[in-house]
């Protein structure tokens, strides 16, 4: 199996459905939260260390081969928002459908069999990897990316604005996400002997509250 | 210099109090409840906890019991010499048919302290809880202290609820930023969990500007808050308290 399987799933190309979402920046777009880089930078990097951790922490877990079903559980648990487990669900379900015609393999199969609705995506990408031939860092590093380079990608269209700083941004928080895909793949590592507890359920009360209210708008750029 | 251990523990059953014991900083008493079933008060002096210092509360509600705990004062969690954070653990067991309502005062992480609070919930099937959580990000005009406060609930063995929230120094960044705290000085969680919410599902509500009543993926709801100070935060969180039972237990008002 070839490393370059990961620029394959990180791609942002990697047709999974995950650029009709923003992660949360619509919402702080329109509030005012987010006017500019320096404020995206900031949005991304408290993103990054809490759900970005719990979720790489999911994705190594499944990487590492733990139960899936557990991990889905798990997932619930870590997610108080109905808005966002939806859009896990729904996520997860995109990245099913195109993880089994890239890396086709029976671990997917039997994840896609037992959640036909969808299981969290965090747990799927972690699979994903898996059946690539990917390792459970590999499988953090792509989650820990996904949940900074969505948002930066969405303030770009949002808020017009400038492509070359929002990638700036990205590039700037590489050493955090070098920080957070250890992290998670550590966690992961202690899943696989103490139980799931191990895991991180870093959280971020203001992305919770704000999706609740993002999902009733009825006019919006972005799912979610 | 090591710092001060502490233990509460506490075992109610439908015929009273069989296990009450605190030390130190964590004195209990009996009070009086204000509703059905017993009630239990940390009274002691909270200048703890300081650095070092490792405090535990470990209450077990038997079947059929029902026990409030609540505390006199908030938790200041304070600064001292040593490098070692502070504990503060917390472990729950509530029975089949049990009720517990968990609201102990807030924790205000002080300037220059550090604090890791975890707080462990295992649940019946049918069991109750009503559970308060809030945090203070120092006290009036400081700067606030490192805290880093974690809720794990189990339900019939299963995970249902999942939460860490770090702040302060040495937590890694973006924790005030606009996707986390967003420069709120006070944050809160309010959960009720109880077969109720399974015979009528809850729907996602707004509560103002910076909280929110969500169901979880079990018969379960939580309040999580957003607030510029502690009375505000209490004020969303007792108010949502107070609707969620009438809606769900109309015969158990909060008190």
């Amino acid at each position: 199996m070839s490393r370059a399987a990961l620029l394959v799933l990180a791609d942002g190309r990697f047709p999974a459905g995950g650029h009709a979402h923003s992660g949360g920046v619509e919402s702080a777009v329109r509030a005012g939260r987010i006017r500019g880089a320096e404020e995206l930078a900031e949005f991304c990097r408290g993103r990054l260390h809490t759900t970005g951790l719990t979720a790489a922490a999911l994705a190594a877990a499944a990487a590492r081969g733990l139960d899936p079903l557990a991990l889905d559980e798990a997932a619930d648990a870590r997610t108080p928002s109905p808005a966002l487990r939806t859009t896990a669900r729904k996520l997860g379900r995109q990245l099913m459908r195109a993880a089994r015609a890239t890396w086709p393999g029976p671990e997917l199969d039997t994840l896609a069999a037992a959640r036909p609705r969808g299981a969290h995506q965090p747990v799927v990408l972690g699979l994903a990897a898996r059946s690539a031939g990917l390792t459970p860092e590999d499988a953090a590093y792509c989650a820990g990316y996904e949940a900074v380079s969505g948002p930066a990608t969405a303030a770009v269209r949002l808020l017009g604005l400038d492509p070359f700083e929002a990638t700036a941004v990205l590039a700037r928080l590489a050493p955090e996400l070098d920080e957070a895909a250890a992290r998670a793949a550590e966690a992961a590592a202690r899943a696989a002997t103490d139980g799931l507890d191990a895991l991180p359920a870093a959280s971020a009360p203001m992305l919770d509250i704000t999706a609740e209210e993002h999902a009733a708008w009825p006019v919006r750029l972005f799912a979610s | 210099m090591s710092g001060v251990r502490a233990t509460a523990r506490i075992v109610a059953t439908p015929a009273g109090l069989p296990v009450l014991s605190g030390e130190g900083p964590l004195a209990l008493r009996r009070t009086r409840a204000a509703g059905p079933g017993l009630r239990v008060t940390v009274v002691g002096a909270m200048s703890a906890p300081l650095g070092g210092d490792r405090l535990a509360v470990e209450a077990e509600v038997r079947e059929g019991a029902r026990l409030t705990l609540d505390a006199a004062a908030a938790t200041v969690s304070l600064p001292s010499r040593t490098a070692v954070p502070a504990s503060y653990d917390v472990r729950l067991t509530v029975g089949e048919h049990a009720e517990l309502r968990w609201l102990p005062g807030p924790v205000i992480s002080a300037y220059g302290s550090d604090l890791r609070a975890r707080t462990r919930v295992e649940l019946a099937a049918t069991a109750r809880l009503v559970l308060r959580e809030e945090q203070v990000l120092g006290r009036h005009a400081e700067p606030p202290g490192t805290l880093v406060s974690r809720l794990t609930v189990h339900r019939a063995g299963r995970p249902l609820f999942d939460q860490e929230l770090g702040s302060g120094p040495g937590v890694p960044g973006g924790w005030d930023g606009p996707a986390v705290l967003a420069g709120h000085r006070a944050t809160g969680q309010l959960l009720l969990v109880g077969p109720e919410f399974d015979v009528k599902p809850a729907r996602p509500r707004l509560l103002g500007e910076s909280a929110v009543l969500t169901p979880l993926a079990g018969p379960a709801v939580v309040v999580t808050a957003l607030a510029p100070d502690a009375l505000r935060l209490r004020r969303v969180l007792d108010e949502a308290a107070r609707e969620i039972l009438a809606e769900w237990l109309p015969d158990e008002p909060y008190r």
